[in-house]
């Protein structure tokens, strides 16, 4: 078999049980990609021993017949997931050599369904930013570029390093997280298909936490079936997780039939920005043809807080930040700074703290402390607090209307040039509009790609669903994506 | 809303991050970016509106109030920056 790293999840899983194929040999064909492209800057700690270990124990599973889905499957795991022995520093200088002593639950249950880890993947640090440029790291590189031109541009945020290293088939597919769009965003940008699922599908145990309200764990796959099949072995009731749902894990992949007749498909008003560009138009367009000519009834639809959705954001999100960043104080791991003579315990912390944060996460927890505190808290995060339960109002109202799922853009534009939207914090905020009412709301999204502009860069259009009917909203995602056939793959200059 | 200097010094001190003197004007003037962007929401009707506490109602599960885990001292201290002893290590608190 050729190009092995280039098989999606389910064809290496027909491969591996029909023995055309060992596990060994997949991860084998994955670490010789990953030590080829190094100008990605997509794996950040390469975890050769502890895959090819993997590997050998699920060939051993596979030739024993307990095999399931994932088993011998060579993913990538983002740095924000805890993995025991490993470093995992949510790109961050201020986990500097932090080695968790346990497993995140999702990684466990992935690595107990026989996954191979190939190593950390780069991401925006502590999940905050849309262009993996706040990364400890430094930067991810999107594969893609503009026709002939060598220009880096972004593979997307906050999950830049699993975006780019999927695109790029140096692993099978790889774990993202989203807080306003971090799965989405770098998927569209990158030609892949992601998927956050419903708030409290997926533990959130052992990832380091951004925004607890609003933070979801989600495959990121090459196509819809894979993210189907991954999903499922990601969620599940956790005990550890206090907000964690315990419901049933239908089976998603056996939920693809394609069939949406009769599926009643919203397009939402308020997502028709101003100055959108007319390619994303064109896009959304397309889409909307493509569902109705597979049956699908469309409808216009308003939601008229989406305006509110990104300025709440930036007040729950950064309050949430401020709280769940205090444990870095030096203390218990990662980074302390060295001490001047007569430095007490208040100059560690802020020290430590200044030298461990970059300017991106400092400036999310000042604005986060600043809306909590005394005489703001009610004029600021309460106030947020009130407009998020009507924009998730504004989703009841529409689903309650008979509005199976909702069709919007993924994303305002195409990736951009690394270093170009750097200067104005604002500016780079508005790459979530699209996708940040979703996390507000809880509800399940998923991005596919569906086209290529003018300058041969991948687009994606994304879908929003019911809460809990994740299967549903796949299979909605299934019929798009055989109906715009995107097969484009980056040319390999890395 | 604009945030002077002050202010954001007061900021900076409440969030445990030492910001030098020279660098508060700018920091000052990103807040007021952002706090300006912010401001966007007192477009919003709230009267009568719930905040948000939980984004799918459920009712958080209850559990014995028992020892689970435990023993793990060495675990616990692996990745401390200073551990003595048994316990982490930090700069004199008490005079």
């Amino acid at each position: 078999m050729t190009d092995l790293t280039k098989l999606k999840i389910s064809e290496a899983r027909d491969a591996l049980r029909k023995g055309e194929v060992t596990s060994v040999e997949l991860t084998e064909a994955c670490l010789v990609a990953i030590d080829q492209a190094d100008a990605l800057g997509a794996f950040v700690h390469k975890t050769p021993e502890v895959a090819m270990g993997q590997a050998k124990s699920a060939d051993d599973r596979i030739k024993a017949g307990d095999a399931p889905d994932l088993c011998g499957i060579p993913l990538g795991i983002k740095d924000l997931f805890c993995t025991k022995g490993v470093p995992s520093q949510a790109a961050s200088a201020i986990l500097n050599g932090f080695k968790p002593e346990y497993e995140s639950t999702v990684t466990s249950q992935l690595f107990g369904a026989g996954a191979v880890m190939l190593g950390k993947l780069n991401m925006d640090e502590f999940a905050m930013g849309s262009s993996n440029e706040t990364s400890t790291y430094g930067n991810a590189i999107n594969p893609w570029r503009r026709g002939n031109d060598d220009a880096a541009l972004t593979p997307g945020g906050s999950s830049g390093g699993s975006a780019s290293a999927v695109a790029a088939d140096l692993c099978l597919a790889a774990t993202g997280t989203d807080t306003g769009g971090s799965i989405r965003q770098p998927a569209a940008f990158t030609g892949i298909t992601g998927i956050k699922p419903t708030y409290g599908r997926c533990s959130r145990w052992g990832i380091v936490a951004f925004a607890s309200s609003l933070d979801q764990a989600g495959p990121m796959t090459k196509d819809v079936r894979d993210a189907a099949i991954m999903l499922e072995a990601m969620c599940g009731h956790d005990p550890k997780d206090s907000t964690s749902a315990d419901l049933a894990v239908p089976n998603f992949e056996a939920m693809l039939t394609g069939d949406i007749k009769g599926k009643v498909i919203g397009i939402p008003r308020e997502y028709r920005m101003d100055g959108m560009p007319d390619e994303i138009e064109a896009l959304w367009s397309e889409g909307r043809r493509m569902l109705e000519d597979a049956g699908a009834v469309i409808r216009d639809i308003s939601l008229p807080h989406t305006k509110y959705a990104l300025p709440a954001y930036y007040v729950i999100a950064p309050a949430e930040a401020s709280s769940n960043l205090a444990r870095y104080d030096g203390v218990r791991y990662g980074h302390r700074a060295k001490l001047s003579q007569g430095d007490g315990i208040t100059e560690m912390y802020e020290k430590t703290r200044a030298e461990g944060f970059g300017a991106e996460v400092q400036r999310r927890v000042m604005v986060g402390t600043y809306v909590l505190s005394a005489g703001f808290y009610d004029a600021y995060y309460n106030r947020a607090r009130k407009v998020r339960t009507l924009i998730k109002k504004d989703f009841e109202d529409v689903f309650a209307e008979g509005i199976d799922a909702i069709l919007t853009p993924a994303t305002p534009s195409a990736a951009f040039e690394l270093g170009k939207v750097h200067t104005d914090p604002v500016e780079m905020y508005l790459n979530d509009v699209f996708t940040v009412t979703v996390n507000l709301a809880g509800l399940p999204g998923i991005s596919v790609p569906t086209g290529l502009d003018k300058q041969g860069l991948p687009l994606g259009l994304q879908l929003i669903g019911h809460p809990w009917e994740e299967g549903d909203l796949l299979n909605t995602a299934y019929a798009l994506e055989q109906a715009a056939g995107f097969v484009a793959k980056p040319s390999q200059w890395w | 809303m604009s945030i002077d200097i002050e202010t954001a010094a007061r900021v900076a001190k409440l969030a445990r991050i030492r910001v030098e003197d020279d660098a508060l004007p700018a920091l000052a003037q990103e807040f007021s970016n952002i706090l300006g962007f912010i401001e966007q929401l007192n477009e919003v009707d709230v009267d009568g509106v719930e905040p948000m506490v939980s984004v799918e109602p459920m009712r958080l599960k209850r559990r014995q109030d028992g020892v689970t885990d435990g023993g793990m001292q060495g675990k616990i201290l692996s990745n401390a920056p200073d551990a003595r002893e048994g316990f982490f290590a930090v700069p004199k608190v008490v005079e």
